[in-house]
C-alpha cells in the first residue's frame, strides 16, 4: 500500500547484502569479541546504506524514508548490530548536520560520513538528564572565538570510535532548553575523554561510553546552527529517529518470528510437530498479526515524511507500538523454542537482549505515549 | 568502447517446481532473477568500465514486459542502458528464433565490439544462444570465458576445461560467454537503483528489430519442448558400517530378504 516497486528493489538489495554478508558465524564471532568487522562497515557505506535518505546535493543516495525503513528492517533481521551501524550516519551521526550544518560542515563533516571515512557521534543524554534532555548542565562559555566546554555526556553509541561528537550544552542556562546550542566537538581535542566501554544487555559489537568535556576550547565555526538553537536541533533528529527505532523493531521482530515458524515446524514432542498445538499455532497467529500492524504504522509514518506531511504522531506511535510488539515476540519466539532458547545457540536468545533496549532509547515507550497523548489532547 | 550484455529473466530454480500433469513450469509466486550467468558477464563488462570511463555498457533482453524489472536491476549496478525485446511474436521462441531476434536487437542498436552472455540459462541449460548470435553476426566466439583482458583490437581470454584453460587472443568485435569463475558480481547501489528509475528502458517489437514474425517465436523455431518432468525421487540409500567380512553379509542378506538377487 505504501510501497513501490523501487522500494522492494532496495528492499531485495539489502536482504541480498544481510544474506550473504551477515552470517551466522560472523554474528557469533561478533557477540563473543565485542568487535564488529570493519569491511562489512565498509561495504555498507560503498553501497550508500549511510546516506539512504540524504539528497544527492549532499552526498547521499537521494532516495526517501520509506528506503531508508526497509535498509534498517532488512539488516536488524539479520543483525541488531549492524543496524546501529547502517542507521547512524542516516539518523543521529548525520541528521544534526542535515538540519542545520551549513555548505562548510556539510561538505567536512557530512559527506566523510556518507562515506564511511568519519564517525560522528550523538552527545545529547546526560547522567540525570534523560527523558527530560532540557535539564541538561553540560555548559558552553563564550571566550573570544571560542567557546568553553565543560560536562559529561552519557550512554553515547559509538563513542569510543568516533572522530567528532555533535555536544549539545547550555550556553545561556537560564533560559533551560531554549538555552542549548549544538557544536560539532572533535574527539581528539584536549579536554575530551571517553568514559569506559559500557558493558550492554545486547547489542554486543559496538561500543557506547560516556564522554567527558573538561575545558574543552571549540571554535565558533563549530557551531552547528544557531546560537540558543540546538534543542530544536536535537528534538527534530530523534524525530527521525524514532522511525529508525520502529524500523529496528519490525526488522528483529520479523527474525525471531521466522526462526520460532521454524522450530515450531521442526521440534516434535508428543509424537506430532509442536506447530500444531493449537497452544503454540495460535501464539505464533498474535505475532505476526501483531508485527503486520507495526509495519503498516512505520511504513505509513515514513510515508507521511515523503510526502510532506507531518508525521509526529505517526512517528511515536510507530516507535511505541513496533518497539512493545518486538519485545513480546522475541519473549514468545523464546518460549517457543523452549530450553533451547535460552541457550546462545539458538538466535533468538540473542534477539531478545537486542530488543531489550527498542523501548527505551530514542524516547521510552512513556515519552512517545506523552507525544501520542500531547497531539490527541492538545 | 561499447559492450553490449545479453541477459535472461529466469525463474529461481531453486523455488521452481514442475506441474507433474501438464509437464509445465509452475511459474506462480515463484520470484524472477537475473540469470546467474549473465550477471557475471554484466560484472566483467562493468569491471572493464571501471577501468575505462569511456566503456558503454548496455543490457539486452527478450522477454516479457516484466523483465523490465531485471533490466532495472542491471541498471542499477551500473550498465547505461537497456533495451528490451519484447513482442507476443517472440513467444514461444526455441535458441534458434530467440538468437534471430537477439542478433537483430545488437545490429538495431549498432552493433558492439565486444558482447558478452552468460554460458547458459539455469531454466534451460542449453549454452547455445550466445554462440548463435555470434554466428548470425558472423562475428568469433569464445565459450566457458573466466578471465578477460582487453589488449588494443583484441580480448585476451582465458576458456575454462575441465582440467585448466586455453588461452586465447580473439579479434574485437567478438562474442564471450562468461561462467561464473570469472568474477563475483557486484551489489546495486541505492543511488543506482533511485538513478534506475530515472533512466529509460527502450523496448522493440518485431517491426523495430526489421523481423518478420515468422521468422521469430514458435513459428521460426525447429525444437518444441515436448514434455517437462521431474524424475522420480529415489528411496535414500543405506550404508552399512563396519568390517568389510560383516557388512558383506549383512548386504548379502539385505539384498535377499527383499528378493533383489
Amino acid at each position: 500500500m505504501f510501497l513501490t516497486k523501487q522500494h522492494e528493489m532496495i528492499r531485495k538489495l539489502i536482504r541480498d547484502f544481510a544474506e550473504k554478508e551477515l552470517s551466522s558465524e560472523i554474528l557469533d564471532e561478533v557477540e563473543e569479541t565485542g568487535e564488529f568487522p570493519k569491511e562489512i562497515i565498509n561495504k555498507m557505506a560503498k553501497l550508500g546504506f549511510f546516506g539512504v535518505k540524504i539528497p544527492k546535493k549532499q552526498g547521499g543516495s537521494g532516495a526517501d524514508t520509506r528506503s531508508y525503513v526497509l535498509m534498517i528492517e532488512e539488516i536488524t533481521k539479520a543483525s541488531g548490530v549492524a543496524s546501529l551501524y547502517a542507521n547512524s550516519p542516516n539518523s543521529l551521526g548525520g541528521g544534526p548536520l542535515l538540519l542545520s550544518g551549513n555548505d562548510e560542515q556539510i561538505e567536512k563533516y557530512l559527506k566523510p560520513l556518507i562515506n564511511g571515512d568519519i564517525v560522528i557521534a550523538f552527545g545529547l543524554t546526560e547522567p540525570d538528564a534523560g527523558s527530560d534532555a532540557g535539564s541538561m548542565t553540560s555548559t558552553a562559555v563564550e571566550d573570544g572565538d571560542y567557546y568553553i566546554l565543560n560536562g559529561r555526556k552519557t550512554f553515547i553509541t559509538m563513542a569510543p570510535m568516533a572522530d567528532y561528537s555533535i555536544i549539545y550544552a547550555k550556553t545561556t542556562p537560564e533560559k533551560r532548553a531554549k538555552g542549548i546550542t549544538a557544536f560539532i566537538v572533535d574527539m581528539n581535542l584536549p579536554g575530551v575523554s571517553c568514559g569506559k566501554n559500557e558493558n550492554k544487555m545486547g547489542l554486543k559489537g559496538c561500543p557506547t561510553s560516556d564522554i567527558i568535556l573538561q575545558d574543552v576550547r571549540i571554535h565558533k565555526k563549530n557551531i552547528l546552527g544557531e546560537v540558543d538553537r540546538g534543542f530544536i536541533n536535537a528534538m527534530k533528529t530523534l524525530d527521525t529517529g524514532r522511525i529508525g527505532v520502529a524500523s529496528q523493531s519490525i526488522g528483529l521482530a520479523q527474525g525471531a518470528l521466522d526462526e520460532a515458524i521454524k522450530f515450531a515446524k521442526e521440534r516434535k514432542q508428543f509424537g506430532k510437530s509442536i506447530s500444531k498445538f493449537q497452544g503454540i499455532s495460535f501464539m505464533l497467529a498474535d505475532m505476526a498479526t501483531k508485527l503486520e500492524a507495526a509495519k503498516n504504522l512505520t511504513y505509513k509514518a515514513a510515508y507521511l515524511i515523503d510526502t510532506g506531511q507531518n508525521a509526529s504522531k505517526y512517528a511515536s506511535m510507530a516507535k511505541y507500538y513496533a518497539a512493545e510488539i518486538c519485545n513480546e515476540i522475541c519473549a514468545k519466539a523464546i518460549q517457543i523454542h523452549g530450553g533451547y532458547g535460552y541457550m546462545k545457540e539458538y538466535k533468538v536468545e540473542r534477539m531478545y537482549r537486542d530488543a531489550r533496549v527498542f523501548t527505551i532509547y530514542e524516547g521510552t515507550s512513556q515519552v512517545q505515549q506523552m507525544v501520542i497523548a500531547g497531539h490527541l489532547l492538545k | 568502447m561499447k559492450i553490449i550484455v545479453c541477459a535472461k529473466q529466469v525463474p529461481d530454480t531453486n523455488e521452481v517446481k514442475i506441474d507433474p500433469v501438464k509437464g509445465t513450469l509452475i511459474r506462480d509466486g515463484v520470484p524472477s532473477i537475473l540469470n546467474p550467468d549473465d550477471a557475471n558477464a554484466l560484472e566483467a563488462a562493468l569491471s572493464l568500465k571501471d577501468k575505462n570511463q569511456e566503456v558503454n555498457v548496455a543490457v539486452l533482453t527478450m522477454g516479457p514486459p516484466q523483465a523490465k524489472e531485471m533490466l532495472r536491476e542491471c541498471l542499477a549496478m551500473g550498465a547505461d542502458k537497456a533495451y528490451l525485446l519484447s513482442d507476443r511474436a517472440f513467444g514461444g521462441a526455441d535458441t534458434w528464433a530467440t538468437s534471430t531476434t537477439i542478433a537483430a536487437g545488437i545490429a538495431k542498436i549498432g552493433g558492439a565490439d565486444i558482447i558478452i552472455a552468460g554460458r547458459q540459462a539455469i531454466d534451460g541449460d542449453t549454452a547455445q544462444v550466445g554462440p548463435q548470435v555470434a554466428q548470425r553476426l558472423d562475428i568469433p566466439v569464445v565459450t566457458y570465458v573466466q578471465d578477460i583482458e582487453i589488449k588494443e583490437n583484441n580480448a585476451v581470454v582465458k576458456r575454462q576445461l575441465e582440467d585448466g584453460y586455453e588461452l586465447i587472443k580473439v579479434k574485437l568485435p567478438c562474442l564471450l560467454t562468461a561462467v561464473k569463475e570469472l568474477n563475483t558480481p557486484r551489489y546495486m547501489t541505492i543511488s543506482g537503483i533511485v538513478d534506475s528509475y530515472e533512466k529509460e528502458i527502450t523496448v522493440w517489437n518485431h517491426k523495430d528489430i526489421n523481423l518478420d514474425p515468422k521468422d521469430c517465436g514458435l513459428n521460426a523455431s525447429p525444437t518444441q519442448v515436448f514434455k517437462s518432468f521431474t524424475p522420480p525421487k529415489k528411496g535414500k540409500g543405506k550404508i552399512f558400517k563396519g568390517l568389510p567380512a560383516d557388512i558383506t553379509s549383512k548386504l548379502l542378506a539385505e539384498l535377499k530378504e527383499n528378493h533383489l538377487i
